[in-house]
């Protein structure tokens, strides 16, 4: 799902770099933080040469059909969601440079899309499921199955949203959305099954490894002598309270972005042709004249085309949640940091990422746990 | 996307297109993919005075025509949907050989598919002209920020050495007489995909310490200082410059 | 004239509490080339990773020509102390031969045209001066270990330490490398679990197991002694005699 050249228009497309150069910008810095400065160039390095070869890995659906993972949830929920950023952005990257695949002016559509878009909702989503869910790893398989879900149709939608907005050719959006959503939740369905398969069997074997499950880690048992004992503490060990109190927070903020989310597909239910204004009212304005000669696109929408008008009232309805979630989070994120910072490490947050060297390390992560010096 | 594509894609030769600074061509490509998109897609001759321009520039790297052409597949999902689009587009309608086809959809889908081929094609040379560690060197010296041209550079000394481990795993499976042919084979697939991230993280671990035990400390050294001069500069961007020449007419005209 | 290297009293454990090294205490002269033999599971990794700093936090101190080991010094350390992990795979993470040979003296400070004869010299003395521009995984497995040593080779070290030389070479690769190594004129010290090899290259062997040091001398008489080879899950290979090839001519 490459976006080629010529598909969204220049103005756009020059958009679309701009918000992904300052994405990619913020996930530069925070993938120091969740890799450690030092280890952040080999370690991001391998794990996009795993979404690389990943990509390769082909699933056989039936009668000699097969899908292959997009890897942009994978990535955000094993490396965390700045490193998935890096990663996934700069496997585009190459793709674009050494294949051929994707257009050059298209890179910021693409980047934007599959690698800012999947990787977010599928983080933000997951991280507040693993929040109200119980701490149980098949909790976060469950989490992983419905981040993935999610991730690949709301990349799709945030497509059609760019299309809407620097189009080249006049398809109805609401044609458009239901071509793109339609088969995207499709690939979305394999993508998650995958996904949390996969998330599953890393969980099984090194669950250390999995960044988004940090903190759901059981407290290591040494034998000493005979009797177990309880590993000396290296990290930061979650307060009850404050973590009760935290569930309660992301679970009212998944609740109010859903109410929200709900209050925006009405609206937008009731105003079908929202997206489509949008579109004429920037993307074509240069091309006015044409369509002033042309029948306007849009002026019979509302009327003949009411499956398109409940599906925009849908899918904005859907495009809500995204965009509520992450901004809560956003906010949340900011203010909790904020307040873990006044109190110093009192109650450090259970995902903070700026330390990784002070999770307990498990046996197998020798190296990395030891490498505290330099 | 074999890793063989890695190496498929560039073709050897000496030529002054190959002769060039990464960087240089790299800029020059982006600044002529710019202008084709930019063009207005009724100035129909422009799209064919760029597509004279690439044929040039082939000529002059000795990349052959077939080659060239042969590339271009990698565009076909989106001929596809070019090839819809007079179906589903809005607005007024022409009756073509009995077949009702909206003139903004032929618009559009005439506009995607010159666009994109032209991108294409541009990239294509790109590839073909420019070996990989000469592409990462030029994307360090257009200034993308060095830790990501350090993970492209790690992705693609490592891309073959994952994939190979993918395909030993593969092997390994299919001996065992366990073949994927449907959904019920998911679990296995997966788990050697996990198995195969596990494998890659460590191995990005065991990087480190290697890098770390010859002196990193944070930032890749510098090992190559390529200076440019002014004629190489010119001369890349000569294919842009024709370019924004035929697009500055397009718009006039 | 300082040891090479000079370890003692080398204790450390993981921070998940796995204890590895017991009390480690051992010294290399300037020019000797050390077997250091042990079962898996002894801590020979554990000490290599000890040898420049990577681990840290023990007790116990670890000497360089004179350098302790430790944060103060830690770029010269690690300068002077060139190891060769055993997958080349991993040490060659430059795109090309040249340039993953250059990044330790690059590292280092060296650029243009005394950074390139470094590189030249280096490759020259592995026999790989041909295949500068290569990608490494163009190279066979013996070839790529060859530019293992030689990107270690090119930061001129005090101390050699190879980790597994001799794992899945071919035997004309692995007597290339015996080669190579002999030609060095520089200390090494030797990890492995190929007796043959040890016995082959270096007059002097260490035996870790369990995290201490049992045993210390002649690689010969180590090898012959039945009873402390079993006691330290070390065998040689079917048929071999370490008494027979004990007086091979080439030994220093």
């Amino acid at each position: 799902m490459h976006v080629p050249d010529g598909f969204i228009n220049a103005p756009v497309s020059a958009a679309t770099a701009v918000v992904a150069a300052g994405a990619i910008a913020v996930s530069l810095r925070g993938a120091r933080r969740e890799l450690g400065s030092e280890r952040a160039a080999p370690l991001a390095g391998l794990v996009a040469a795993f979404v690389f070869a990943v990509q390769m890995l082909n699933f056989p659906v039936a009668g000699g059909t097969s899908g292959h993972l997009l890897g942009g949830a994978l990535a955000a929920i094993l490396v965390g969601p700045y490193t998935g950023v890096l990663c996934v952005s700069v496997v585009l990257l190459m793709q674009a440079i050494l294949f051929a695949d994707g257009g050059l002016t298209a890179l910021g559509v693409n980047i934007t899309c599959m690698a800012i878009v999947t990787t977010v909702v599928a983080y933000v989503l997951f991280r507040g499921l693993v929040k109200v869910l119980p701490r149980t790893r098949r909790s976060v398989t469950a989490a992983s199955f419905v981040a993935a879900l999610v991730s690949v149709p709301a990349s799709a939608i945030a497509f059609t949203l760019i299309y809407a907005i620097g189009g080249t050719a006049d398809v109805s959006i609401g044609r458009v959305a239901t071509a793109m959503v339609g088969v995207h939740l499709l690939i979305g369905l394999g993508e998650a099954v995958i996904t949390a398969l996969t998330v599953g069997a890393v969980l099984a074997v090194r669950p250390d490894l999995v960044y988004g499950a940090r903190g759901l880690e059981q407290r290591l048992k040494l034998r000493v002598n005979g009797e177990l004992v309880d590993a000396p503490d290296t990290g930061p060990v979650p307060v009850p309270a404050a973590a009760r109190s935290r569930r309660t927070v992301w679970i009212a903020g998944l609740m109010t972005s859903l109410v929200l989310a709900g209050f925006v597909s009405f609206y937008a239910s009731a105003d079908p042709d929202g997206l489509e204004r949008v579109a004429a009212d920037h993307g074509i304005a240069e091309r006015a004249e044409e369509h002033a000669a042309a029948d306007s696109p849009l002026a019979d929408y509302g009327v003949k085309d009411v499956e398109g008008a409940r599906l925009s009232g849908g899918l904005a309805g859907v495009i809500g949640v995204g965009l509520t979630v992450v901004a809560g989070t956003g906010v949340f994120w900011v203010v909790r940091r904020r307040r873990s910072g006044e109190t110093s490490d009192a109650a450090p947050p259970v995902n903070k990422p700026s330390d990784p060297d002070t999770d307990t390390a498990p046996p197998a992560n020798k190296h990395a746990g030891a490498d505290t010096d330099v | 996307m074999g890793s063989g594509h890695v190496h498929r894609l560039y073709r050897h030769a000496h030529s002054p297109v190959h002769a060039l600074p990464p960087h240089t061509k790299l800029a020059a490509v982006l600044a002529f993919v710019v202008v084709v998109v930019s063009t207005p897609r009724e100035a129909m001759w422009a799209f064919g005075a760029y597509a004279v321009l690439l044929g040039l520039v082939a000529y002059a790297a000795r990349v052959p025509a077939g080659f060239l052409l042969g590339r271009l597949l990698i565009e076909v999902p989106f001929v596809a949907f070019a090839v819809l689009m007079p179906f589903v587009a809005e607005g007024e309608r022409v009756e073509v050989l009995g077949l009702s086809l909206s003139v903004n959809g032929l618009w559009g889908a005439w506009n995607v598919l010159a666009k994109g081929t032209l991108g294409v094609a541009a990239s294509v040379l790109l590839a073909a002209t420019t070996e990989l560690r000469e592409l990462l060197l030029g994307l360090q010296r257009l200034r993308l920020p060095p830790l990501l041209v350090q993970i492209a550079s790690f992705m693609i000394r490592y891309g073959d050495v994952i994939t190979d481990e993918m395909r030993r795993m593969r092997i390994a499976r299919e001996s065992r007489g366990f073949e994927a042919r449907g959904l019920r084979h998911w679990g296995v697939l997966a788990k050697s995909a996990g198995a195969l991230f596990i494998r890659s993280y460590e191995r990005g671990e065991r990087v480190h310490l290697a890098m770390l035990s010859r002196g990193y400390a944070g930032s890749m050294p510098v090992i190559d200082e390529v200076t440019v001069s002014r004629a190489q500069w010119s001369y890349a961007l000569a294919l842009p410059s024709a370019a924004l020449v035929v697009c500055v007419l397009g718009w006039v005209l | 004239m300082t040891a090479s290297l000079e370890v003692s009293g080398l204790a450390f454990a993981y921070p998940d509490g796995h204890q590895a090294l017991f009390g480690v205490g051992f010294s290399i002269a300037r020019g000797e080339r050390v077997a250091l033999l042990g079962p898996n599971g002894a801590g020979k990794t554990t000490l290599v990773l000890h040898l420049n700093g990577i681990l840290t936090g023990g007790t116990g101190t670890v000497t360089v020509a004179g350098l302790p080991v430790g944060k103060r010094y830690m770029a010269e350390i690690r300068r002077r102390v060139g190891i060769v992990f055993q997958d080349p795979d991993d040490q060659l993470f430059m795109p090309t031969v040249r340039e993953d040979v250059a990044f330790g003296p690059a590292a280092a400070g060296l650029r243009g045209q005394e950074l390139e004869e470094r590189v030249d010299r280096a490759l020259a003395l592995v026999g790989m001066a041909g295949f500068k521009d290569r990608p490494p995984h163009h190279l066979s497995f013996g070839q790529r270990r060859r530019v293992a040593v030689a990107t270690v080779l090119a930061m001129e070290p005090e101390i050699l330490v190879l980790d597994e030389p001799s794992s899945n070479l071919d035997p004309a690769s692995r007597r290339e490398l015996a080669d190579i190594l002999r030609s060095l004129d520089v200390t090494v010290l030797m990890v492995t679990h190929d007796l043959p090899y040890a016995l082959e290259l270096c007059p002097r062997a260490l035996i870790l197991s369990d995290g201490v040091i049992a045993a210390d001398g002649p690689t010969a008489d180590l090898l012959a002694d039945d009873a402390l080879m079993r006691a330290h899950r070390l065998e040689l290979p079917f048929g071999f005699d370490p008494r027979s090839v004990a007086a091979t001519p080439d030994r220093p």
